[in-house]
């Protein structure tokens, strides 16, 4: 596309078939501790190879 | 839901409910934004009216509007909002506890004045936690865990070197029971460093998965207000503690963890005043306190506030560049294998998956409500008494408050901390939108240094 470029990411439609596990960190226990944010978490099941 | 906006000179389209994002150049970048108000035509007229001196014909604008039909067919553009029913629906059949913050030593040796656990204590009396407190705590947790293997645990305080000899027993513990149950236990100590020694370095970076440091920033901001119980500042002491701790890590996760208030809008400073010293993992908050107090952030602190986040971006990228590069908690954003739907529409889990123990073994929903009476869960020992307002915790989520319905960020925040708006506006279920309103700023940098990123490669 001459006039658009897509960053790949995470499809999250796709991720309600094969996410939930749950296995992930919960979101206050990393370092904010003050100010909730889920986006910058890991996953437990696709972390970057 | 579509978010455009830009910054650092990128045009950036957020596509939320897929998660994809778009970057465009000026004439798609306006045509995305008339394409669902207007009709073909008046886009048309619209773009080559503005564009007039670019040499932009019909032809360039239909095949503008493909694309943006492409993407859409896709499932990369205005996607729709399908996930409110499996929010409230996931966390009512989610019933496990994985992660408990140990409040094992209310108490503190700093008196930092802007403290929401009142110097540790949170308004009751100092305590420790003994070791059979902290012992049934974990049992606690794994019984409670379901099938999650993971399991998380925070040495939290008040400052828990004040209680090491019962946090080392525990992790010892906890090594046993692991095995036996096939849970891991991943610890975090939460520390201000005035008692670090070798024996806690040592420890720590053999057993804590992470390490969070308290540090302010440069020396005057730290030193205003992370005081000792004589009034001298804790800055000079800690640093160097700080640095060999990082130094003998092995690369292994810590957070250099900065609170900033009225008095130092200037935040970035503090960012940098903290890379300068050689740390890398860099975290920075506003701070929660009432906002009577002299040092809450204020409306007028607001565009200073945005305006910093922004600095600290794109001196983020400067410095990469140079070799030089630190991580920000807040714009750590893995795009392609960063959280899942259910993890975006449940919220933080505080009163469900996620629990505060008091040194004498009540539960609370999170760090931030132990004290508050009208919030114990109920105890260790008898597990969640109080069904009532966990059930309130259960429906906490991204789709749990009208002010969220229209808001973009909402699956880059899951609905906000629920102490957070609980202290703004009297309810778990309302919101704090002087909190939103960082939030937004900080995911929009997050994503543009990602697409910034992109357009290095």
């Amino acid at each position: 596309m001459e006039r658009i470029k897509t960053i790949e990411t995470r499809d999250l439609t796709e991720s309600a078939v094969n996410g939930g596990c749950g296995e992930c960190q919960t979101s206050c226990q990393s370092a904010c501790k003050t100010s909730c944010g889920v986006a910058n978490q890991k996953c437990e099941n696709c972390e970057e190879k | 839901m579509v978010h455009q906006y830009k910054l650092n000179g990128y045009n950036i389209v957020l596509d939320t409910c897929s998660g994809s994002v778009h970057v465009m150049d000026d004439i798609a970048y306006d045509i995305t934004a008339l394409c669902k108000e207007k009709s073909g035509e008046e886009i048309k007229k619209y773009i080559l009216d503005k564009y007039e001196a670019e040499n932009i014909c019909e032809k360039d604008v239909d095949d503008c509007l493909e694309d943006i039909k492409a993407l859409e067919s896709a499932g990369k553009l205005f996607t729709p909002d399908t996930y409110e029913n499996m929010a409230f629906d996931f966390k009512k059949r989610n019933s496990v506890i994985k992660a408990l913050c140990l409040h094992v030593a209310h108490s503190c040796n700093l008196n930092c004045e802007y403290c929401f656990a009142s110097q540790g204590k949170y308004h009751g009396e100092r305590a420790l936690m003994s070791f059979e407190t902290g012992k049934r705590a974990l049992d606690f947790l794994v019984e409670n865990s379901g099938t999650r293997r993971n399991l998380e645990v925070d040495f939290f305080g008040g400052e828990p070197l004040m209680n090491w000899e019962v946090v080392k027993k525990l992790v010892e513990y906890a090594r046993e029971i692991e095995k036996i149950h096939g849970k891991n236990f991943r610890f975090t100590l939460t520390t201000n460093g005035m008692l670090i020694d070798d024996d806690v370095i040592d420890f720590c970076n053999k057993e804590m998965s992470n390490v969070v440091l308290s540090l302010d920033g440069r020396k005057e901001v730290h030193d205003r207000f992370r005081k000792d119980y004589q009034g001298r500042g804790s800055y000079d002491v800690i640093v160097p503690k700080f640095q060999e701790l990082v130094r003998r890590r092995g690369g292994k996760n810590y957070y250099m963890r900065g609170t900033f208030t009225h008095y130092n809008t200037d935040f970035t400073k503090d960012i940098l005043s903290m890379a300068d010293l050689g740390f890398t993992e860099l975290s920075m908050e506003p701070v929660v306190c009432s906002p009577e107090d002299a040092s809450a952030l204020t409306e007028s602190d607001l565009p200073v506030l945005f305006e910093q986040y922004e600095i600290l971006a794109k001196e983020m990228i400067r410095r990469k560049k140079e070799g030089k590069g630190f991580t920000f908690y807040h714009y750590m954003l893995d795009l392609k294998h960063g959280p899942c739907i259910y993890k975006r529409i449940s919220g933080c889990g505080s009163g469900t998956e996620y629990m505060a123990v008091t040194p004498s073994g009540d539960l609370y929903p999170c760090h931030q409500f132990v004290g508050d009476k009208k919030y114990l869960l109920g105890n260790i020992y008898d597990g969640v008494t109080n069904t009532e307002i966990q059930n309130e915790f259960k429906l906490c989520n991204a789709y749990a408050r009208e002010e969220c319905a229209d808001c973009w960020a909402k699956l880059y925040c899951s609905g906000g901390c629920a102490a957070n708006s609980y202290h703004a506006s009297g309810s778990i279920k309302g919101v704090y939108k002087y909190g939103c309103e960082l939030f937004k700023k900080r995911i929009e940098c997050a994503v543009m240094l990602k697409v910034a990123e992109a357009d290095e490669e």
